[in-house]
């Protein structure tokens, strides 16, 4: 939000639409920018469209919603009216993975990295930590072509200060080590966080890094770890298929550098019936600090 | 140009195209030409040299499938070259079968995927009023393009946003891909249904073009819904209301045919 502030009050040409969500949260830039706020109602379609319209006006579009509705819902609208004209409209999602755990599978946000890397000239970003979320924010409105800015209920920051200019396409290194690194986005870079404080004990030092940028990975920095680790474990509260998984493999085909021995951990191709908190549904499909120790530790010993 | 020369020449223009592109859609395009050469003939304000000025009034086919007709009525009035019109659907054309933006100077929006035209049109016309700019936005809609969920929203929000600069044509030919609006999906009592949505709705005969004219230059102070009452296929005998127009190409003597009904216009 303070991003969105910020831009705002720097240029009029910046407008945020919501599709009738957000209640608590967009009251005072309302009323500070009425000129630049929208709300579109229930109406995920007109929401995309419209947005393209004003983009196309030159307007700088943030969208926002929960979950799969910004994305979903209206994924054709993303591709021919946005991603076919080049336009620069953000789509906010709040509700990364599990966030919203306990309202059911309908708001589990777990395919939209996937999809939304899918298109062309997209730019997906899954922050681990406020200071991602906020330059992100900031970087994204600068970059014509569509953004997706996967927000999360949790997150990996140490304190509320934003610091460490964060930059789309660089990988942010959370933690150093030295056998192995784990590259994880979102929230759940938490439980990568701390899966690697129990390993230090175990005098296994692991390199923890938040790819916040999923599209365009950081190449870079994907072949320096292949190169400087003994093992690549990838963390993500998503499907295992096409999301942060597959793009850091897809990395390590285009550098034609592959990591000695590498494990993706994700939503095993399944939708979750059961709800809970972001913690419970993490732990029952494999993704919680447990999950990701063990999958270290046999990596240590095979 | 007048505007009946001009609705003559892209009927003559889109035959050809069709032709020579082996595509389909000719009924739809016929259509909506007379509509078409009232907006691009009398209505709107345009500039071919400065195709992006600011204040030009907008024009977003929503039924991309008719796009040849867009591409030609940009060509006869000077956008380009209608040397161009024939590599409409060739190997390598920018000239898609359903309308494409890019590098065609004067379209604003591609198309073809169906209830998307008006959610954009929306949008540019909510700017206008955001940035108290004057210019209008004209959206053409197919009647069976109706069905697509996305237009109601659409409806819906810019009466709310009282949007007098935004103005939708249906093109109410009555049929769709495979039968009748009416046995299809019913649409009836359309102009009811928009009314009751809070817009200004006027039904005219979709080939009158005194009507169509008459019809554009009414006062609102809501959004503007043209009804216009059209013949799929207009102008050509054999492919007047006839939904096996939807899809098929003139050949050889249909072609002639066709061609000669409307060099008789």
């Amino acid at each position: 939000m303070k991003a969105l502030f910020e831009l705002a009050n720097d240029n009029k040409d910046v407008v945020l639409i919501t599709g009738d969500l957000g209640f608590g949260l967009f009251e005072d830039f309302s009323e500070k920018f009425p000129s630049q706020f929208v709300n579109i109602g229930i109406a995920e379609q007109n929401m995309i469209g419209v947005a393209a319209g004003l983009a196309l006006e030159g307007k700088i579009v943030f969208v926002y919603s929960i979950g799969n509705f910004p994305t979903f819902r209206c994924l054709e609208q993303i591709r021919n009216d946005a991603c076919y004209h080049d336009l620069n409209i953000n789509i906010i999602c709040i509700g990364a993975g599990f966030s919203y755990g306990a309202l059911g599978m309908s708001h589990h946000a777990t395919e939209d990295i996937a999809i939304m890397r899918s298109l062309p000239g997209t730019i997906v970003v899954s922050p681990s930590t406020k200071s991602e979320a906020y330059f992100s924010t900031i970087e994204l409105s600068k970059r014509n072509g569509v953004g997706y800015l996967r927000l999360d209920k949790s997150n990996a920051s140490k304190s509320k200060e934003l610091k460490d200019k964060i930059e789309i396409g660089k990988g942010n290194i959370l933690k150093d080590g030295s056998d192995y690194t784990i590259i994880v986005c979102g929230g759940i870079a938490e439980e990568a966080l701390s899966a690697a404080d129990d390993l230090d004990k175990d005098n296994i030092s692991c390199k923890v890094v938040s790819m916040h940028t999923i599209k365009p990975i950081d190449n870079v920095l994907i072949q320096d770890c292949v190169e400087n680790s003994k093992g690549i474990i990838s963390v993500e509260e998503g499907n295992i298929t096409g999301g942060l998984g597959s793009a850091i493999l897809e990395a390590c085909l285009k550098n034609g550098k592959f990591p000695l021995k590498m494990k993706t951990l994700g939503i095993n191709d399944e939708y979750v019936s059961i709800v809970g908190s972001q913690e419970y549904l993490r732990d029952s499909t494999g993704l919680s600090k447990r999950f990701i120790v063990d999958a270290v530790l046999s990596m240590n010993q095979s | 140009m007048n505007t009946q020369n001009l609705a003559k020449n892209v009927r003559i223009d889109t035959i050809n195209m069709v032709n020579q592109g082996n595509s389909s859609h000719i009924g739809s395009v016929l259509s909506i030409v007379d509509i078409l050469a009232v907006l691009y003939g009398e209505i709107m304000n345009y500039d071919v040299k400065n195709p992006t000025f600011q204040l030009r009034d907008r024009f977003i086919l929503s039924k991309g499938h008719a796009g040849a007709g867009v591409y030609a009525v940009l060509a006869e009035v000077g956008f380009f070259d209608k040397a161009e019109l024939l590599k409409h659907c060739q190997n390598g054309s920018k000239y898609s079968g359903h309308v494409s933006h890019k590098d065609v100077p004067g379209v604003e929006l591609s198309t073809g995927a169906l209830g998307h035209g008006l959610p954009v049109g929306v949008g540019m016309a909510l700017r206008a009023k955001l940035d108290g700019l004057s210019y209008k936005v004209f959206v053409v809609l197919g009647d069976g393009e109706l069905d697509e969920g996305s237009n109601w929203e659409a409806f819906m929000f810019s009466a709310h946003k009282k949007l007098n600069n935004l103005c939708v044509i249906i093109d109410r030919n009555n049929l769709q891909s495979m039968d009748t609006t009416e046995n299809t999906l019913a649409l009836e009592p359309l102009a009811e249904k928009i009314q009751a949505f809070g817009w200004k709705v006027q039904e005219v005969d979709g080939h009158d073009h005194i009507a169509l004219n008459k019809a554009f230059n009414t006062s609102v102070n809501t959004p503007l819904c043209i009804i216009a009452n059209t013949i799929k296929g207009k102008g050509v005998s054999y492919m007047e209301n006839s939904i096996e127009w939807h899809y098929k190409t003139p050949k050889d003597n249909q072609f002639k045919q066709a061609i000669s009904e409307l060099e008789a216009l």
